[in-house]
């Protein structure tokens, strides 16, 4: 009913070959954009778009790049917070150091430090694989935090290692009110999805997921394995880069290198697991997840009045629970429950 | 039916009346790593409103807060501070305890106009006021805090010229926090000729075996301990293995509390560590038991921990922020309620002396507490402190300052290059 593609045919290769084949979807995606670009920005609380939407935004990010790499291309990695926080650190850099350099390009440039970091760090994963690369990319994670205590350069010699991010200028214009900076990080983040989308349907998409489903028929088949793995790292560092990039400029301000410790890239490998592992829409929905869940279920307590020790314990208990009990209801994610909702409203009201 | 009602009350929480009430905002944390400090500090502080609500409020004039969880993590704080600053007619001061956290709002308090107090620990460079107008590290910071303990280390030896040649271990929890008075212990190691021996432990410090081994072949006259959480109680416990004299360790004063000894059980008898409160009891615990637990508000779970460094630490937090706003009050109108701007202003004429302390039945509780636009710490003064097996004893009668002049002079550089850095024009408000 809601979705019935009736009359929506196919003549071209290239309307065939569309992101969104069904009408209804590029309606509805169109209209999610536009609502976020311009009403959300004008309507939303400065509370609601600095604590809750460019956080939210800043994980997705950093949730779909862990994805490419874990959720495509198969390579378990516990480095994500270590990524973000070479995009982060190394845009600060090339700011204070080089006055005057688009800030874009400063982001990017993080970025690009993190790709490299990334590929690096993903040499291992061309002998081992599974829990063993895991463990090889949680040293990425020791490593970079240990680099940026130890090393003063890296934080332009500031006595306890805490950098404060540079104002957002970009064309002359600062980004200083919650709002403008929520449609700063929109639009990245927006244009990057839309790139790893594409990426991941093109012949490089094809490739990683292929080293994922089993590499040695990808090699067979003529997929050079090596390049394979490590443009997936590249990639998916570069994007973990550019959010922990915003982490620090959009949203947290101030930073420490703690701030990307461990914890946070767990928290990341949740989202994707949560999400849905290899779903562009899964990074988004698993996000929301982690960031939304645990503020709403702290304002429910709050305004039921429980005291706050026990409002915090029931709080981590709810939020297991529910952790466990998607996880039970459907193993492949929040992504793939709206995968089937969908099905069901093409289909519906006829169940065959 | 049930439904309903959580709806009713849903949306009664989301329209609350704007109160009459002064409004302090603590994003707090009592789960998670850092529970011990947080519950005790956090208590202690709403002990202490409790005790000025029961009493009638600053003149006439209620205090009214809200918590909510951090858990400790940056993220989770910055949430927690977006939320709590406009609830009931807006915060008018905020404290996270928390050291991500605080740098993480740093930049949001001159735009919203609130004031924080990083009760020591922060930056300790945000002293300047000139800088750094809205952020308070009351009391000490981390860099008078390592001058304070060369020169009780000092005192100890005979006066500092005895401390040439000596060695002396910083054991450090490797992070910002564990760096920071690196400094100050650098710059008096060059000065007085001693030797200064930095061995890291890495987050969050549950394994030092090497570490005391290299202790132990360095034979240190003292080893500081910059420790925190579990990594305390797992050195003291690794040093008794290793037969280091406890009394030769100086810990800082994240770790100097019940729950980082009583945990080591008899190794941590002879234990020094920094504070700045002394401990022991006062009357105003002795009211605050009175008044506020008898009637059954008080906020502690276990009543044994009254009286305890963390929450006499957040009795001391409470009091200097009662005190902020009745100086605001008396320039700005008593009986009012006090916005962050006035609130600012209160916490930078803050004059907590002898007499005013005896007045509140917390005489010697934490050293005089006087700031002003250059000097937004207000003290500088901390005690050393023993455990005798069972509880805490200060060994230091009088309140030990270090060289202050080295340390203004490492917050006036380093707060000049973040004004630098950031473009602010250094000068006073209003």
């Amino acid at each position: 009913m809601f979705y019935r593609e009736a009359g929506q045919f196919k003549t071209t290769y290239e309307s065939d070959g569309q992101i969104f084949p069904i009408r209804q979807d590029r309606i509805a995606l169109g209209g999610l954009l536009l609502l976020a670009l311009a009403i959300v920005p004008v309507f939303a609380s400065p509370y609601m778009l600095s604590a809750i939407l460019i956080p939210f935004l800043i994980f997705s990010l950093a949730a779909l790049g862990l994805n490419i790499l874990t959720g495509y291309c198969g390579q378990l990695s516990l480095g994500t917070a270590a990524f973000m926080a070479v995009g982060a650190f190394a845009s600060f850099n090339f700011i204070a150091r080089l006055p005057g350099i688009p800030m874009l390009l400063a982001f990017v440039l993080g970025g690009l430090c993190a790709a490299m970091v990334g590929i690096a760090f993903g040499l291992p994963s061309l002998r081992i694989r599974g829990f063993y690369l895991a463990a090889s990319t949680l040293a990425t994670q020791f490593f970079v935090v240990w680099c940026l205590t130890k090393i003063p350069y890296l934080t332009n010699y500031s006595s306890s290692g805490v950098i404060t991010a540079q104002k957002i200028v970009i064309f002359g214009y600062q980004f200083d009110t919650p709002a403008s900076k929520y449609v700063l990080v929109l639009a990245i983040v927006a244009l990057m999805a839309l790139l790893a989308k594409n990426m991941i349907r093109s012949n490089v998409g094809r490739s990683w997921m292929a080293v994922r489903d089993m590499d040695v028929a990808a090699e067979v088949i003529g997929f050079r394995p090596m390049r394979t793995k490590l443009l997936a790292f590249a990639v998916s560092s570069f994007y973990c880069g550019v959010a922990g990039a915003l982490y620090a400029y959009a949203y947290l301000g101030t930073v420490e290198p703690e701030a990307y410790n461990l914890d946070l890239s767990f928290r990341i490998l949740f989202m994707i697991i949560i999400g849905g592992v290899g779903s562009v829409l899964g990074s988004f929905l698993g996000a929301a997840f982690i960031v939304l869940l645990p503020v709403f279920l702290n304002i429910l307590a709050h305004s039921l009045s429980l005291p706050t020790s026990v409002a915090s314990n029931l709080e981590l208990m709810v939020f297991g629970a529910l952790i466990i009990f998607f996880l039970i209801v459907e193993p492949h994610g929040l992504a793939r429950l709206w995968q089937v909702g969908k099905e069901k409203l093409r289909l519906w009201p006829f169940p065959h | 039916m049930k439904s309903i009602m959580l709806c009713a009350t849903l949306i009664g929480a989301f329209n609350q009346v704007q109160a009459a009430d002064q409004f302090i905002a603590l994003p707090s944390y009592r789960v998670g790593p850092y529970a011990a400090g947080g519950s005790g500090f956090y208590g202690g502080a709403i002990d202490y409103f409790n005790l000025i609500n029961a009493n009638g409020g600053v003149n006439g004039v209620k205090i009214q807060w809200e918590e909510c969880e951090t858990e400790y993590n940056p993220s989770r704080g910055i949430e927690c501070y977006e939320r709590l600053k406009t609830k009931n007619g807006g915060a008018s001061m905020v404290e996270p305890l928390s050291t991500g956290i605080a740098y993480g709002v740093l930049d949001r308090l001159v735009q919203d106009k609130i004031p924080m107090t990083t009760l020591g620990y922060g930056r300790s460079d945000a002293a300047n006021g000139k800088v750094f107008p809205y952020v308070f590290p009351l009391i000490t910071s981390y860099w008078n805090q390592a001058a304070a303990m060369i020169k009780y280390l000092a005192d100890k030896n005979g006066g500092y010229d005895k401390l040439k040649g000596k060695k002396i271990v910083h054991l450090y929890h490797d992070s910002a926090f564990g760096k920071e008075p690196l400094p100050v212990l650098e710059a008096q190691a060059k000065q007085y000729g001693f030797e200064l021996i930095k061995i890291a432990v890495a987050p969050p410090g549950s394994e030092q075996q090497s570490q005391w081994l290299q202790i132990r072949q360095a034979k240190p006259d003292h080893v500081i301990l910059w420790g925190w959480g579990v990594m305390n109680s797992v050195a003291i416990k690794t040093a008794q293995r290793n037969g280091f004299p406890r009394e030769k360790m100086l810990g800082v004063w994240w770790a100097g509390s019940e729950e980082d000894t009583i945990p080591s059980g008899d190794a941590a008898k002879g234990y020094t560590s920094m504070t700045f409160n002394t401990p022991g009891n006062y009357p105003l615990i002795d009211e605050i038991r009175k008044k506020v637990y008898a009637s059954g508000k008080g906020n502690l779970a276990d009543q044994a921990r009254i009286g305890s460094v963390y929450h006499m630490r957040g009795l001391t937090a409470g009091i200097l922020w009662v005190e902020a706003i009745r100086v605001a009050q008396d320039k700005f109108g008593k009986g009012k309620i006090m916005t962050g701007e006035q609130m600012r202003w209160g916490l930078e004429n803050l004059n907590v002396d002898e007499a005013r302390q005896k007045a509140l039945g917390a005489f010697g509780m934490f050293p005089t507490v006087k700031t002003s636009c250059d000097d937004h710490e207000g003290s500088g003064a901390v005690k050393v402190q023993q455990w005798d097996g069972k509880k805490w004893i200060a060994i230091t009668p009088n309140w030990v300052v270090g060289d202050k002049a080295l340390t203004r002079k490492l917050v006036e550089d380093s707060s000049n290059a973040y004004a630098a850095e950031k473009k602010i024009t250094p000068s006073c408000m209003k």
